[in-house]
């Protein structure tokens, strides 16, 4: 139990995905504009995160490792995020229309989404047993909500502000994330002490 | 669509369009990798190999990928070379292996490659997708490297491992960390605007009397 609480609170805080890790950067410039529209693609990328590596994680394990074919890793685990993104959105739009017209446009950008990836991979890297990786995934997602949501309050304050020309746009955002992700490392120590 | 010289789509990558500083795409290795001049170069190399190859193998088969499914395609070319880079490096060198991780993998999903792929590739001619590609990648290099060797100066006081300012001052580590990163980045793009808002000022200054000599007569 320590120890799953201890994989959840690392990879929410400590570990960040956005602001420690640097996965996921696309979306978190372009989305975190507005708190509503944060929102919806923070809620997608936590169930494409989770689904991925609950599909992922056996591939690996119980048909690339026995094969020897350890290398197709990047190729298949690219494949199968894309056709299960696609998927996702295909049974969404029959079953759950009004979720699907929340998420709708946030899910194709999934895809092209590094930290999908990275989980994935890093589950693998890390030798995290199935359940593990799925706890790890989760408190990933949750990171990136967490950093998305603090990061649109963040800029809302910004837009109001006068400030040199040269940094309107993206430069004022990449500085403002600097001062956030320089909250974050103080999350660095503490995880692993908390439960000595 | 307009005939464009060689040399004009070789270096449209490094400066017009520079990949990291005007167009803002692959930031996330760009940001990670960027703690040492050296991983810089390497992550650099590796992203040129990936797209110029993927760039001449999707202009050659442009015509034989059916439309509707293109993407896929695309995406297996790209994770095919860089299964090749991935094995390269983790067989020569294991110490660049070490310290880019996690991000070889992801050059698959690092949006130059499939957008280059998407908007240049599939419209051009190999010659010409190879040159863009090698000018891409070329342009990401070199402002990585840039961008690496910045921060490596003033978080540890080495450029490339070799002590500069390591011995005189306390270096300020929160540079190599991830706070300095986004920093970094942000200046450099400000800096790059800075830049271009110059020229357009002068651009028009230049403009303006001769077209107020114009109005005269």
């Amino acid at each position: 139990m320590k120890e799953m609480l201890m994989i959840i609170m690392a990879a929410v805080l400590a570990n960040n995905y956005v602001l420690v890790r640097f996965l996921g950067i696309c979306p978190f410039l372009g989305v975190s504009k507005k708190m509503d529209s944060a929102m919806p693609m923070s809620i997608a990328v936590i169930f494409v995160m989770v689904l991925a590596t609950a599909v992922t994680w056996p591939i690996q394990h119980l048909l690339l490792d026995p094969l020897g074919i350890g290398y197709m890793q990047t190729v298949v685990f690219i494949l199968v995020i894309a056709a299960l993104v696609q998927f996702i959105e295909i049974f969404l739009k029959k079953s759950m229309p009004s979720l699907h017209k929340a998420l709708g446009v946030y899910l194709p950008l999934i895809t092209t989404n590094c930290a999908v990836l990275g989980v994935c991979v890093m589950n693998i890297d890390e030798g995290y047993t199935l359940i593990q990786a799925l706890l790890n995934s989760f408190g990933s997602g949750v990171g990136f909500m967490l950093a998305m949501f603090l990061f649109a309050g963040v800029r809302s304050k910004i837009e109001e502000n006068d400030y040199p020309a040269p940094f309107k746009g993206v430069a004022s955002t990449l500085v403002a994330a600097s001062i956030v992700s320089l909250a974050f490392m103080g999350w660095s120590g503490m995880v692993d002490n908390i439960f000595k | 669509m307009e005939k464009k010289s060689k040399l004009s789509i070789f270096t449209n990558g490094f400066i017009k369009e520079n990949p990291i500083l005007v167009l803002i795409l692959g930031t996330c290795p760009t940001l990670a990798v960027s703690t040492q001049a050296v991983n810089g170069i390497g992550m650099g190399l590796a992203v040129v190999f990936v797209l110029t190859c993927s760039n001449i193998l999707i202009s050659a088969l442009k015509k034989i990928i059916p439309d509707n499914v293109r993407i896929p395609c695309y995406i297996v070319v790209i994770a095919t070379f860089v299964t090749i880079v991935q094995l390269v490096i983790k067989g020569f060198l294991p110490s660049l292996d070490k310290a880019l991780g996690l991000y070889i993998p992801l050059i698959v999903v690092n949006c130059i490659i499939l957008g280059r792929a998407e908007a240049f590739a599939n419209k051009n001619s190999v010659v010409d997708a190879a040159l863009d590609g090698l000018g891409m990648g070329l342009g990401y290099t070199v402002a990585l490297t840039l961008m690496a060797a910045l921060r490596e100066l003033l978080g540890a006081g080495t450029v490339f491992g070799v002590a500069i300012t390591a011995n005189l001052i306390t270096p300020f580590s929160l540079m190599i960390l991830a706070p300095g990163g986004f920093f970094t980045f942000g200046c450099l793009v400000a800096l790059v605007n800075y830049i271009q808002m110059r020229g357009k000022k002068k651009k028009e200054a230049k403009e303006l009397p001769a077209a107020e000599e114009g109005g005269a007569n």
